[in-house]
């Protein structure tokens, strides 16, 4: 069966974080991207899904498959209504982490995908968004 | 919970990864293995990761710290048949695996741990 174009699901604890991870690749491989482009992205998406869970407070994952003449493309959103991201530099710094992470996950998956945009406001959470074209 | 099992082949212990890992099964795994090399007095660590589908930075951590803890333990630790895919994807990403070793199948992790243990025998 084939996912509808556009949904979410929930990211609230660590099995969420591999529900995701699976979600992603099939809506990749419907998309028929390559194996590096479809790894790429199920890897970018299980740092930001773990962000989510871990420094959001948990939140959701939407998906959405969009397309550019005729070009398509996978279209992910990651959003929490947690604490936010009080120094945005600092935090799209390689190495830099607030707890004892390594501090690659949003500087790491920034490379990994076309676009990327970071939204977030103290007290009133972060979100995401990556976009990876076939 | 899954758990991951860990096998002994004489000195060396072997461990495949097969599922795709949650984040508390990779640290239940990593303090299985340290109480394993302790308790057998084991040389080396086999990590076959060829069925894992990505490694992010939290599996990556994961592998560099069984390195770390196995070292301080006196074993050496190889991680065997990482997939192109997942190897192209790693260096984008940033993670350099830093004191992890690494090789391209089974075998040559057997070679490289073997060799390893034959210099020690001979110094
Ligand atoms: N959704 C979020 N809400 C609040 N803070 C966040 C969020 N995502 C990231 N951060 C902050 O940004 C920092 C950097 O995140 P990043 O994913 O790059 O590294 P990390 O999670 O600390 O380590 P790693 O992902 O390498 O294991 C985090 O330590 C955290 O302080
Ligand atoms: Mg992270």
């Amino acid at each position: 069966m084939s996912d509808p174009t556009i949904g979410s699901m929930p990211l609230g604890n660590e099995q969420d974080i591999v529900m995701s991870r699976q979600q992603v690749r099939r809506l990749a491989q419907q998309l028929k991207f390559s194996l590096v482009d479809q790894t790429k992205m199920v890897t970018a998406a299980s740092e930001l899904s773990r962000n989510t869970v871990v420094y959001g407070g948990g939140g959701e994952m939407r998906w959405e498959v969009v397309s550019l003449g005729p070009r398509q493309g996978l279209r992910l959103a990651f959003a929490d209504q947690g604490p936010g991201i009080p120094d945005l530099d600092l935090a799209l710094t390689d190495g830099w982490t607030s707890g004892g992470g390594l501090g690659m996950g949003l500087s790491g998956s920034r490379r990994l995908v076309d676009e990327f945009d970071i939204r977030t406001a103290p007290g009133e959470g972060t979100c995401v968004t990556i976009t990876r074209w076939k | 919970m899954d758990r991951i099992p860990i096998l002994q082949l004489g000195r060396f212990l072997l461990v495949t990864i097969q599922v795709d890992l949650q984040d508390q099964t990779a640290l239940t795994l990593q303090e299985d293995l340290a109480s394993r090399i302790e308790r057998t007095g084991a040389r080396g660590v086999l990590i076959d990761i060829s069925a894992l589908e990505i490694v992010d930075s939290f599996i990556g951590r994961m592998l560099a710290s069984i390195s770390g803890i196995a070292r301080v333990l006196d074993a050496t630790t190889v991680v065997v048949g990482m997939q192109p895919a997942v190897a192209i994807t790693l260096v984008e990403l940033g993670l350099s695996l830093p004191g992890v070793r690494t090789a391209l199948n089974m075998e040559h992790g057997m070679k490289l741990l073997e060799n390893a243990l034959a210099e020690e025998l001979d110094q």
